[in-house]
């Protein structure tokens, strides 16, 4: 299994990824290399089996829908980039 | 003062031999003396002696916890209130935690004093602590070679005596990995035994936090502060914590050492396999009985791990998009250039590989192929692990496949690095608790000797290190230059 530059540009679109330009190369050749180490999986017969997603399969704790938690956004929001009336300043989306 | 166990230090502290500040400030002197191993990241003195302070004036009320006064150090993936809590990486350098991990909290309420916060592979994503920020960590048995990772700056730290223990994760072997590589002993809990609240998430079905000390008695007096329930982590277990220093001394005798043929196979060095046989034949002396177990899809745990792991870690680190903490670029075009950028400069090269893995293992199309198939394959790993519980009550083998390497070997080579885990994660696949303890030397470094339990047997575990411990010094001796 092997992936191409192009494979490696859209993927790292998808997870909104800056990567260098020169360094496409080495993720095109790393990438395939672990994919290469992940498909040898295929060599065992799962049919059948349950997939696991939690180690000692419990379900989600369900708590009371009560208030636990009390405002703390002035707080929160000193550590932020930039703030604005109690809110997150991102560029300009719409004009 | 710095060679004295969790014990002596209290029994020093509560005897008025020396004050909390006295020994906050020789540990702090020797974090300083030896600034060139890299283990720290940051060092909070004020906020320290501070806490001495009023460990001092608790310790003289009589009203002291079981770590009052004790100075530890945190690993820089738990959050810290008011200290730089970094993970490692660019992306949180200026990231001042607004509140403390549940882990923290505990050590506080326990009375605990905070040294500072210990280096680690970004995102805690390595096996050598070459992934983070702020530069590699050096090992105390040979700085020439790396501590091990991602716990890399804690594993140093308590070798070479600058905390009396600290703590540290594990998603794939990042306590049990560097603690083989730097000698000292390491426990991994069964997963949610330890509250991930305040945690940085890597890959939140594997992650656990643990104590990495220089003894099992140490371990399981950091493991009682350490564990129980967190309703504010989903997954936390609800389990009783049973005295973890109680048991310590209990007899081995009759008890079932499983050793699985697939751990001892050829690939494993020759001289690390005559050290663990070693080991292995005191614990015959010491009553057990030694069986042979088989654990035929232990092969696939790197594949299967690399896929979960990398599709968490993905998701995982969609969080850091440059709008509400950590890192973001100057200038900004618009909101997309704002993601790419802010996250392009900001994570290194291991962390953007997972991200890119784990985001095609979870495309359209290639979810079945990958994702799936590896929680099918995590399922069968489980089972061989049940299997041989139902035979044995301990597993043991290596924890790595060689000693500590030198720093740069693997660095181009990200396969022969995640290859540096092959005995370690298939037990977090499971879910299963299991420990580091040091059981000899090859060539002047550590060998670590892997012991695997059931769910929730850590205070067995502890009991059969502990054992070990008292019949060998291989966990006392201390590396060249910090003595």
């Amino acid at each position: 299994m092997s992936l191409t530059a192009d494979d490696v540009k859209k993927i790292a679109y998808l997870a909104r990824l800056g990567i260098a330009e020169q360094d496409v190369d080495n993720y095109v050749k790393d990438l395939s290399d672990v994919l290469g180490l992940m498909t040898q999986m295929g060599e065992l017969d799962t049919k059948g089996v349950k997939p696991m997603a939690h180690p000692l399969d419990q379900m989600q704790r369900l708590r009371e829908d009560v208030v636990t938690e009390n405002d703390q956004r002035r707080h929160f929001q000193s550590i932020a980039p930039q703030t604005e009336a109690g809110l997150y300043l991102v560029p300009k989306v719409i004009d | 003062m710095h060679n004295k166990t969790l014990v002596e230090l209290a029994a020093g502290l509560h005897s008025k031999q020396f004050s909390s500040v006295e020994l906050t400030q020789a540990y702090l002197s020797r974090i300083q003396q030896h600034q060139a191993l890299n283990a720290f990241i940051t060092v909070s003195d004020e906020l320290a002696l501070q806490q001495a302070k009023q460990a001092d004036e608790q310790l003289a009320a009589g009203n002291a916890g079981p770590l009052t006064g004790i100075p530890i150090a945190q690993k820089d993936i738990f959050c810290t209130l008011g200290v730089k809590t970094s993970c490692g990486s660019k992306m949180l350098d200026n990231f001042i935690a607004p509140y403390d991990a549940g882990v923290v909290e505990r050590f506080n309420q326990a009375g605990a004093v905070m040294l500072g916060k210990l280096n680690m592979d970004e995102f805690a994503m390595g096996s050598s602590n070459e992934t983070s920020f702020y530069g590699v960590v050096r090992n105390p048995w040979d700085t020439d070679c790396v501590p091990g990772g991602s716990s890399g700056g804690s594993a140093a730290a308590v070798a070479a005596r600058l905390a009396p223990a600290a703590t540290g994760t594990d998603t794939g072997g990042s306590i049990r990995q560097p603690a083989a590589l730097c000698g000292i002993t390491g426990l991994k809990p069964t997963y949610g035994r330890v509250s991930r609240y305040g945690m940085i998430a890597y890959a939140s079905s594997l992650d656990q936090g643990g104590p990495m000390a220089r003894s099992a008695a140490d371990a399981a007096i950091l493991l009682q502060v350490m564990a129980g329930f967190d309703p504010k982590d989903s997954t936390s277990a609800d389990t009783a914590v049973p005295d973890y220093s109680a048991s310590l001394n209990d007899s081995l005798q009759g008890l079932k050492i499983g050793m699985p043929k697939e751990f001892f196979s050829a690939e494993l060095d020759g001289s690390i396999a005559a050290t663990l046989q070693a080991a292995i034949a005191e614990y015959q002396k010491l009553g057990a009985e030694v069986i042979e177990v088989s654990m035929p899809n232990l092969n696939l745990a790197i594949p299967a791990y690399y896929v979960i792991a990398s599709a968490e870690c993905s998701s995982n680190l969609s969080r850091y998009d440059g709008v509400r903490f950590g890192y973001r670029c100057q200038n900004p075009e618009d909101l997309t250039d704002l993601y790419i950028r802010s996250r392009g400069e900001a994570f290194g090269a291991e962390v953007k590989r997972r991200i890119l893995m784990g985001t095609y293992a979870l495309s359209a199309g290639y979810y079945d192929a990958y994702y799936l198939k590896a929680q099918q394959v995590r399922r069968l790993i489980s089972d061989d692990f049940s299997r041989a519980f139902a035979e044995v009550d301990v597993l043991l083998g290596p924890v790595t496949p060689g000693t500590a390497f030198k720093i740069g070997e693997k660095t181009g080579d990200p396969i022969q690095m995640y290859l540096s885990d092959i005995y370690t994660i298939a037990i977090n696949l499971a879910g299963l608790p299991a420990m580091s303890i040091p059981a000899g030397f090859v060539a002047g470094k550590p060998v670590g000797l892997h012991i695997i339990g059931n769910y929730f047997s850590e205070q067995r575990l502890l009991n059969i290190a502990h054992r070990y411990q008292q019949a060998t010094d291989w966990h006392l001796q201390v590396p060249k230059g910090f003595a």
